[in-house]
C-alpha cells in the first residue's frame, strides 16, 4: 500500500545550525538589558524545554532568578540518551558558542556564576574541541567584565543520568539516582542550591530568541508548540540525519518527507515515547500537549521509522532490554516492573502463556505510570501499551 | 566520580585495591564506591583488555545488521560476548544506544567511535588495531 498524502507541508527552518559568528555581540548586547525583561521576552516565545518533557524554560529561569541563595549552578544536559536521538551531539559538535552563551545569559538572568556542561560518556570525543570553545569563551568574557565560569562534568553510560536530579547526584559523585520532586532544581538543584538545568537544544533556542526577538520564534509552530524543534531520523529511511522543523506537523507529512513508501510505524519519542502505527498517521501531530485536535505527541526529536520487514515483537523486546538495564534499581514498580514486562512478552511469545496475559502486563504498566519515581519508569508504559494495542497479533504469533 | 574516570582512563578499570584506595582517600565506606562504580556502564570493576569494543545494540543497529558485524568480530577475535582474548588486547562488551542511529550500526573502541559498519569494515578496523599493538611492542 503506498501512503496517499493529503497535504504536503513541512516545513524546514535553519535557526540552530545558522552562523554563530556573532555570538560575541548576541552576549555583550543581552547582558545589557535588565534580566527582568529578558524574562518576560523568554516567557512570550512560550519555548518549552527540547528534552521532551516541555517544561516552558521562561518560567523555569524566572522560578530559579526569583530563589534567594548564595551560590546558584546553571547546568546544561548533554546526557542524550535516548535511542533514536543525536541532536545534541550535533549541536555541541557545530554551534558550541551558542549554547556557552546562552548558558552565561541564563547566569546573567538568574544570578549564577557557574555553569556546568554534563556530556555523556559516550561522546567522550566532543571533549578536546568543546574544552577549546570553552577557553576561547571565558577568555571573551574576561574581556568585556563578565564573570561566569563553565566546566564540563564526563558521564560514564547511564542513561537514567539524564533525568534531571539523577544528573545532579551523578555530578555530586554519587549514583545516578533520582530524587524525590518536588522540591524541584529551580529551588534545590545541584548541591542543594537553585540550579537551571536545560538540554542543550533549549539553550539553543534562547540564543536564538536573544538575537531575533520572541516574534520570530512565537510566530513559528502551532498553538502550545511554539518554534521549530530538531528531529532525530533514524531508521527506514532513504535519508536518516538531523533536520530542523517547524512544530506542530502531522506525521502524515512526515513520513511523506522521510519514508521508504512502505513506512509501517513511527517510535515518536524514542524508546520511552509513542509507536504510531500506519492507520493513525494522519491523526497525529507533534507538539505539546493541549493542541486542538488530534493526538499530539510531545518529543524529544527522536523519530524512528519502520518498515513492514520489521517485527514489531522484537522492536518492544529491544526496548525493554534497553529499560531494563538502564532502570536505576531504586524504586520498586520500575525495577521489577521492566523485568517482569520482559519475562512477559517472551513467555506469551513462546507460547507458555495465553494471549489475555498480555492484558494483565498493561495493567502492570499502567502501576508502573502511577508509581514509579521519575520518568524512566512511568514512559515504558508508553512504548509498551502503544505497541502492545496497535500490534496486538505480532505479539502473540 | 571524576577520581573513578581517571583511574579508569589509566587501568581500563576499577580494581578492588584502587576502590578501598579511594574510598581510605575521601574518607567514605568501600561499600559506597563499589555501588557508585558499578552504577556506570563505562567504569568497569573487572580487569578488561588494551581496546575495550563496545558494540551498540539498540534498535536501529540492530535493525541494521548488528549480528553479522558481531560475528565478524567473534570470529576474528575468537571471543564470545564479554570475554576478553588471552593476549589481553581486546574486550567485547555490548552497550545500549551511542546516538548514531542513522548511521547505524556503530560501535566505539576506548573512545573512539566507528559507524555504518559491514562485516568487512571491521575487520580492518580491528586489524588496524592489531598493528598499532604489535609496532609499541617493537
Amino acid at each position: 500500500m503506498k501512503v496517499m498524502a493529503i497535504s504536503h507541508q513541512l516545513k524546514r527552518v535553519d535557526f540552530i545550525f545558522s552562523n554563530e559568528n556573532d555570538w560575541e555581540k548576541v552576549l555583550s548586547t543581552t547582558i545589557k538589558k535588565k534580566p527582568a525583561d529578558l524574562i518576560n521576552e523568554l516567557i512570550s516565545s512560550e519555548l518549552k524545554g527540547r528534552g521532551g518533557a516541555g517544561f516552558p524554560t521562561g518560567l523555569k529561569w524566572k522560578l530559579a532568578s526569583e530563589a534567594k541563595s548564595d551560590a546558584k549552578y546553571i547546568i546544561c544536559n548533554a546526557d542524550e540518551g535516548e535511542p533514536g536521538t543525536f541532536k545534541d551531539r550535533e549541536i555541541l559538535s557545530k554551534v558550541p558558542y551558542k549554547v556557552l552563551t546562552a548558558m552565561a545569559v541564563c547566569g546573567y538572568i538568574t544570578g549564577a556564576k557557574e555553569g556546568f556542561i554534563y556530556l555523556r560518556g559516550e561522546y567522550k570525543f566532543l571533549l578536546t574541541e568543546l574544552n577549546k570553545a570553552i577557553d576561547e569563551f571565558q577568555y571573551y568574557c574576561k574581556e568585556i567584565k563578565f564573570d561566569f565560569k563553565i566546566s564540563i562534568f564526563m558521564g560514564s553510560g547511564a542513561y537514567i543520568c539524564g533525568e534531571e536530579t539523577a544528573l545532579m547526584e551523578s555530578m555530586e559523585g554519587k549514583r545516578g539516582e533520582p530524587r524525590n520532586k518536588p522540591p524541584f532544581p529551580t529551588q534545590h538543584g545541584y548541591k542543594n542550591m537553585p540550579t537551571v538545568i536545560n538540554n542543550v537544544e533549549t539553550l539553543v533556542h534562547t540564543f536564538t530568541i536573544f538575537k531575533y526577538g520572541a516574534k520570530k520564534f512565537y510566530d513559528l509552530g502551532v498553538q502550545y508548540s511554539r518554534g521549530t524543534k530538531l528531529f532525530s531520523v533514524s531508521g527506514d529511511t532513504p535519508k536518516p540525519g538531523i533536520y530542523e522543523l517547524e512544530l506542530g506537523m502531522s506525521l502524515q507529512d512526515f513520513v511523506y518527507e522521510f519514508g521508504d513508501g512502505d513506512t509501517k510505524a513511527v517510535q515518536v519519542g524514542g524508546a520511552s515515547g509513542f509507536l504510531v502505527p500506519r492507520k493513525k498517521f494522519k491523526d497525529a501531530a507533534i507538539g505539546f500537549k493541549g493542541k486542538l485536535t488530534g493526538i499530539s505527541l510531545p518529543t524529544g526529536g527522536s523519530m524512528m521509522l519502520f518498515n513492514s520487514s520489521r517485527s514489531m515483537y522484537n522492536v518492544l523486546d529491544n526496548y525493554l532490554e534497553f529499560f531494563r538495564e538502564e532502570s536505576c534499581g531504586q524504586c520498586t514498580p520500575c525495577r521489577v516492573g521492566c523485568q517482569q514486562l520482559l519475562l512477559g512478552i517472551k513467555a506469551v511469545k513462546r507460547g507458555e502463556k495465553p494471549a489475555a496475559y498480555l492484558d494483565k502486563l498493561l495493567r502492570l504498566t499502567e502501576t508502573m505510570q502511577l508509581t514509579a519515581k521519575c520518568g524512566l519508569g512511568q514512559s515504558v508504559a508508553n512504548s509498551f501499551s502503544s505497541i502492545v494495542e496497535n500490534f496486538h497479533e505480532e505479539m502473540i504469533y | 566520580m571524576p577520581i573513578m574516570q581517571a583511574v579508569v582512563e589509566r587501568e581500563k578499570y576499577l580494581s578492588e585495591y584502587s576502590m578501598i584506595e579511594i574510598a581510605k582517600q575521601i574518607d567514605i565506606p568501600a561499600a559506597e564506591v563499589y555501588g557508585t562504580a558499578t552504577f556506570y556502564s563505562f567504569i568497569e570493576t573487572k580487569p578488561t583488555g588494551q581496546f575495550i569494543i563496545r558494540m551498540c545494540k539498540t534498535i536501529t543497529c540492530a535493525m541494521k545488521g548488528k549480528n553479522q558485524v558481531l560475528f565478524a568480530i567473534q570470529d576474528m577475535l575468537k571471543i564470545k560476548m564479554g570475554e576478553t582474548t588471552p593476549d589481553k588486547k581486546f574486550t567485547l562488551l555490548e552497550t545500549n544506544c551511542l546516538g548514531w542511529c542513522h548511521k547505524a550500526p556503530a560501535m566505539m573502541v576506548n573512545d573512539e567511535v566507528y559507524t555504518e559498519l559491514t562485516p568487512e569494515k571491521v575487520r580492518d578496523i580491528l586489524t588496524g588495531y592489531m598493528k598499532i599493538n604489535e609496532q609499541n611492542l617493537n
